[in-house]
């Protein structure tokens, strides 16, 4: 059934990106909180708030976009778990389809909206004053990075889809993921923080791949840091998707 | 056509089948009568390879559940218990998926004939989430039909609808049978069965406990007594009446 695998997928495809674009809301409700702590932190916090940096918004921005994915990918599982839910899921199962096509087709449709989310973001970001002199290459990198990292918290978000008994445990998982960044370089340089958490802070994924982000903005050399980056989200990518796909078989055995 | 030899399935500790055997002839109606729990279902879901058995075999146009589910499943179509349907997509668009899915040419005619031919051409650019029960299920029959699977599993296909959508659903079902699918139909309601299986079983407790034509399963009972009773309409042709709808 593999020589179908892409055009099942892209029919299935077809469908849930008409689900996206006939709720906007789901993208609108993505980029509510992100946009808040953007508002928050540079206008409430931002004045009080070192870090050694012209422009908090740009400083800022590229830890926004990662907590804008996070929120993001709990509507995979939402929707993921109303598939499983509604007997649709069967009805595909029954069908002589590759097998595999129904996840895919759920991850790329999260990679298309969250894709969405971040434009919006940077859009509030631009008119809030974020400005980057960085060239096509590094915008991107940019790029890249966050379809990486989008990837990876997608096939995380697959788990608790395919596993959750409630509406709301399939998508309460992403909250940690979201304040994840908080505990980074996000927000405020990490001297400041004491041992542990400075510790815990500087050897997190959000703080190599928010560093990444931000030298490619402004233009610094991301030397050995972007390298840092990418093997977290390989890394995190590998793992999500074999565990993703071994309670997939699991589920459908 | 369907072939079901000591099928046993069991959850954790509970025995759901207890050795289930039945055969179903090509081009009939087999309805699999039981009361909730009896384990209708879980034959259904093993049959349409969803679900794998703990023991015994089960065959499908010629091919093994367990060893060939990829030959089952293009042999078969499956209509849920709930109306598997996409309620954010057109009626049409629903439609063109399953053909799309099934990898047939032209999907959108597909799609218009179906809708034709379950009354449902005024409603096929409607998102699905305004139909009702009934154009609902007609809806997910009409999924399954595409791509004329010699096998089609009914799950409970009238639960929850009102009567007018079941009779809708009946002739649905008739029609299929006449067009030479084999159907199984499973179903709590006894005239369901009666109106139109070729053959019935009782499934109770994991186990079958008849299987006959309707009129062998009535000579399990002493002959017929003639008595005189006066004949009363039933709820259900007042109701018909009422609404203007014949009772076919």
């Amino acid at each position: 059934m593999t020589r179908h695998f892409f055009g099942d997928t892209t029919a299935l495809l077809g469908r849930s990106l008409r689900h996206i674009t006939r709720s906007m809301d789901t993208i609108i409700t993505t980029t509510v909180m992100p946009i808040m702590f953007m508002l928050l932190f540079v206008y409430v916090f931002g004045g009080a708030i070192q870090s050694g940096s012209d422009s908090y918004v740009t400083y800022l921005l590229p830890g926004i976009l990662l907590i804008t994915v996070a929120s993001g990918i709990s509507y995979t599982a939402y929707r993921l778990f109303l598939d499983m839910q509604s007997g649709i899921f069967e009805r595909f199962q029954s069908m002589p389809i590759a097998r595999s096509a129904v996840l895919w087709a759920h991850v790329l449709t999260s990679l298309v909206a969250n894709l969405i989310s971040l434009a919006v973001v940077v859009v509030v970001a631009l008119i809030m004053g974020f400005r980057s002199s960085a060239g096509i290459g590094a915008w991107l990198g940019v790029l890249g990075l966050l379809v990486l990292f989008t990837l990876a918290l997608t096939w995380l978000a697959v788990i608790p889809g395919l596993t959750a008994k409630t509406i709301d445990g399939a998508s309460a998982f992403s909250y940690p993921l979201v304040f994840l960044p908080f505990l980074s370089s996000a927000f405020v340089p990490t001297d400041t923080m004491p041992g542990p958490v400075r510790a815990f802070a500087e050897n997190q994924p959000v703080t190599s791949i928010v560093n990444a982000i931000r030298d490619l903005f402004t233009q610094q050399p991301v030397g050995s840091g972007i390298w840092v980056a990418i093997a977290w989200c390989v890394g995190l990518l590998v793992v999500a998707y074999a565990f993703a796909m071994s309670t997939y078989r699991r589920r459908i055995a | 056509m369907i072939r079901v030899q000591a099928l046993e399935k069991s959850y954790k500790d509970l025995k759901v089948l207890r050795g289930v055997d039945f055969e179903v002839a090509r081009g009939s109606i087999f309805a699999l009568l039981g009361s909730n729990g009896a384990g209708k279902t879980t034959v259904v879901r093993i049959l349409s390879t969803l679900l794998k058995a703990d023991a015994g075999s089960a065959g499908v146009n010629g091919f093994d559940v367990a060893a060939q589910p990829a030959r089952v499943r293009e042999s078969i179509s499956l209509t849920g218990q709930f109306a598997a349907v996409d309620e954010i997509l057109t009626g049409r668009e629903n439609l063109a998926l399953v053909a799309r899915l099934r990898h047939l040419k032209d999907p959108g005619k597909i799609a218009d004939d179906l809708l034709d031919r379950f009354s449902l051409t005024d409603a096929g650019g409607r998102k699905v989430a305004t139909y009702s029960g009934g154009m609902r299920r007609r809806l997910d029959i009409a999924m399954s039909l595409i791509g004329d699977p010699p096998v089609i599993f009914l799950d409970e296909p009238t639960t929850g609808l009102d009567p007018e959508a079941r009779i809708e659903v009946w002739q649905a079902v008739r029609e299929l049978a006449a067009r030479g699918t084999t159907v199984l139909l499973t179903t709590q309601y006894l005239d369901e069965a009666e109106q139109l299986a070729d053959r019935i079983a009782i499934l109770h407790e994991g186990r079958i406990i008849v299987n006959g034509t309707l009129t062998e399963l009535k000579q399990l009972l002493p002959p017929a007594k003639v008595e005189y009773v006066e004949k009363q309409p039933t709820l259900e042709d007042v109701f018909l009446t009422l609404v203007g709808k014949d009772k076919r």
